[in-house]
């Protein structure tokens, strides 16, 4: 268990450094030179060194990878160049309104996605299962933005039921929230439906069939258990999902989230913002899978690895 | 986790494919023959052992009975019929168009559904129905090619990882699990955000990040195959490696990878009209499904028609070719099929 836990861990280091390296490339592999992006065009050329001498361009690209991750790991994100201020601070300020709309949505998702998941499985091939699955399919098929733009204008432009914009208040977070639920309950419906199937047809099931216990006893007790072991290590992946779309939600409904201020920072060329975002919403999609991860061994004690 | 699973039930049915092996090179040369029948003499019976079950089922040995069986589901006609009509609009979107995609109008913006604007007007006063007719080329384009290109990636990485095995095989499953630890969407926002937002661009955003699929998909189908005897037979005849992958591996794991792509095609639809409404897709005038819903809202209020048509456009497309993707593994694996 432990063991496991420190190999998942472990795995970790080459993840992250993926995610740096790739976060470190954006800028250096941006069309133009960062120079005369921070600076502008109309200036003298030793202004011009003395900048690309303190961002410490002018050294080797691998050095600057180093001193990037030094930084990175101090929790210097550098500064907005739009803004002039520390990009940690602009973080600080909107990552909670991400993780709280990612959090309440994929808990919205879930509890709406389990059930119905189960129940299919349970009622293979009866009505109950068809609609269902056409649910979900047409869940997926649906895309998040559409979906949402749809909400609002039904639920907070007509019938007036919800605030049009903010995130101040629950009242304000109901619509954002169903919007990335709904669609992902759907996709985590089929999930659930295939793991609940697969464990049905395992032999320990047919074991307790044949010991003569009840449908509900087989149900509840052997196979629902057994089946949403596999659907924690869905939370995980669910929420990088979540997090991973942040930017589109929060667009449709003029959120101030983190996806947000990645997008914008992109039009606005401002870079170190752009890099600062997006590594932070990468650690957390890694840190939601390695919860999930975790979870998983300590409930199915046949993990000992 | 899943993904292994689904390995796994793909692997298995592999024995009785092995059968359309006797067709193959190895039999032209007496010699070879006389090795071959050798090997395959054992397979024979693992053939038939295997087979029998799907063979009942009515596993498809010709392509007419394959569509005959695919077409049987009403979602694969549905769906097919649905991912036609749009290659033909997309297509003929110049002859079927009232209106160019960028014909401005002032006068007659944001205009309700009209008989002369069939789905009203945007806030340049452009036809909406035109708009989508041609958003149907972007939407096709980049799916299909970044699709396309995924493939091709992820076939080509999966074939070296699992058909050499050792050291290339752990940098690229690494490389792999890299890859796809991190969301699709971030991902591409990432590539769009460093080479600056332009629809090839895109293209190239969503073939990078999508290849993991196909390769841990052809690295697992390698492996299970590796070892089977008619590769042994092939290898023991000294085939350079290009042709057995090319000539007897790949054509093995087809019907896996078919399916794979067909299930990739709705996911990079999606993401590509999330990315054009982020303005990280299609930069105007083009029309994509996803920059028409962007602008519409801005003007949600006032015009509804302008985000809510191009988004059940989006809707039906995605959901026809799920219909057909799930039709067709349903057809291509018998396992799943009871």
């Amino acid at each position: 268990m432990t063991q496991y836990i420190i190999k998942k861990l472990l795995l970790m280091i080459p993840l992250l450094i993926g995610l740096t390296l790739i976060v470190f490339l954006i800028l250096h592999l941006a069309p133009g030179d960062p120079v005369d992006l921070m600076v502008g065009p109309n200036v003298t050329p030793e202004v011009y060194e003395n900048v690309r001498n303190k961002l410490g361009l002018d050294k080797p690209l691998y050095v600057q990878y180093f001193t990037f991750l030094k930084n990175v790991l101090r929790g210097d994100l550098g500064t907005s160049i739009l803004k002039n201020v520390p990009v940690k601070d602009l973080i600080a300020e909107r990552f909670p309104i991400t993780l709280k709309l990612g959090v309440l949505s994929l808990l919205v998702s879930f509890a709406i996605a389990i059930p119905i998941g189960i129940q299919a499985a349970k009622y293979r091939n009866t009505p109950v299962d068809y609609l269902s699955m056409t649910f979900a399919l047409v869940g997926i098929s649906i895309p998040t933005f559409g979906f949402g733009l749809t909400l609002l204008y039904i639920f907070a432009y007509k019938l007036r039921w919800f605030p049009v914009s903010g995130h101040d208040t629950l009242l304000h977070l109901v619509l954002p929230v169903f919007t990335v639920g709904l669609t992902d309950a759907a996709v985590t419906a089929r999930m659930v439906r295939s793991s609940m199937l697969e464990v049905m047809g395992e032999d320990y099931i047919r074991t307790a069939r044949s010991k003569g216990l009840s449908e509900k006893v087989v149900m509840n007790k052997h196979a629902l258990k057994n089946a949403l072991i596999s659907v924690i290590t869905l939370l995980g992946m669910r929420m990088g999902w979540i997090l991973g779309g942040s930017a589109i939600l929060e667009t449709v409904f003029s959120i101030p989230g983190l996806g947000r201020l990645m997008v914008d920072g992109i039009f606005s060329r401002d870079y170190p913002v752009v890099q600062g975002s997006m590594l932070v919403l990468g650690v957390s999609v890694l840190v939601g899978n390695l919860i999930a991860d975790i979870l998983y061994a300590l409930v199915d004690p046949r993990i000992k690895y | 986790m899943r993904k292994e699973h689904a390995i796994n039930k793909y692997s298995q049915k592999k024995m009785y494919r092995v059968n359309g092996y006797t067709g193959g090179h190895v039999l032209k040369s007496p010699y070879a023959r006389g090795q071959a029948y050798q090997k395959l003499g054992q397979l024979e019976e693992i053939d038939v052992w295997d087979t029998k079950g799907d063979t009942e089922k009515g596993y498809t040995s010709t392509k007419w009975e394959f569509l005959r069986l695919l077409f049987k589901s009403k979602g694969a006609l549905f769906g097919s019929i649905i991912i036609l009509l749009f290659i033909l609009v997309a297509i003929l979107a110049p002859y079927i168009a009232p209106y160019s995609y960028d014909e401005v109008d002032l006068p007659n913006m944001l205009q309700p559904p009209s008989s002369s604007y069939p789905l009203g007007t945007d806030e340049l006063g452009r036809d909406i129905f035109s708009r989508i007719i041609y958003g149907a080329r972007v939407s096709l384009k980049v799916s299909m090619f970044s699709v396309g290109i995924s493939l091709i990636i992820g076939v080509v990485l999966g074939a070296i990882a699992g058909y050499f095995g050792g050291v290339v095989d752990y940098i690229i499953s690494g490389l792999t699990d890299i890859v796809w630890s991190f969301p699709v969407t971030l991902l591409a926002i990432a590539f769009v955000a460093t080479l600056g937002p332009s629809l090839t661009n895109l293209i190239l955003a969503l073939a990078l990040t999508g290849w993991t699929g196909f390769t841990r998909l052809v690295r697992g189908e390698f492996l299970a195959i590796r070892e089977k005897e008619f590769i042994m037979a092939a290898k023991a005849l000294g085939i350079p490696n290009g042709k057995i992958v090319f000539r007897h591996m790949i054509p093995n794991s087809l019907a896996p990878i078919i399916v794979l792509a067909t299930m990739e095609l709705p996911k990079a639809i999606i993401v590509e009209s999330s990315l054009s409404f982020l303005g990280l897709g299609a930069q105007p005038p083009t029309p994509s499904w996803g920059s028409i819903m962007s602008a519409g809202r801005s003007y949600i209020m006032e015009a509804p028609w302008i985000f809510l048509f191009p988004g059940l456009v989006i809707g039906i497309l995605v959901l026809a070719v799920n219909l057909f993707g799930d039709a067709l593994r349903d057809t291509l694996d018998p396992k799943l099929r009871n």
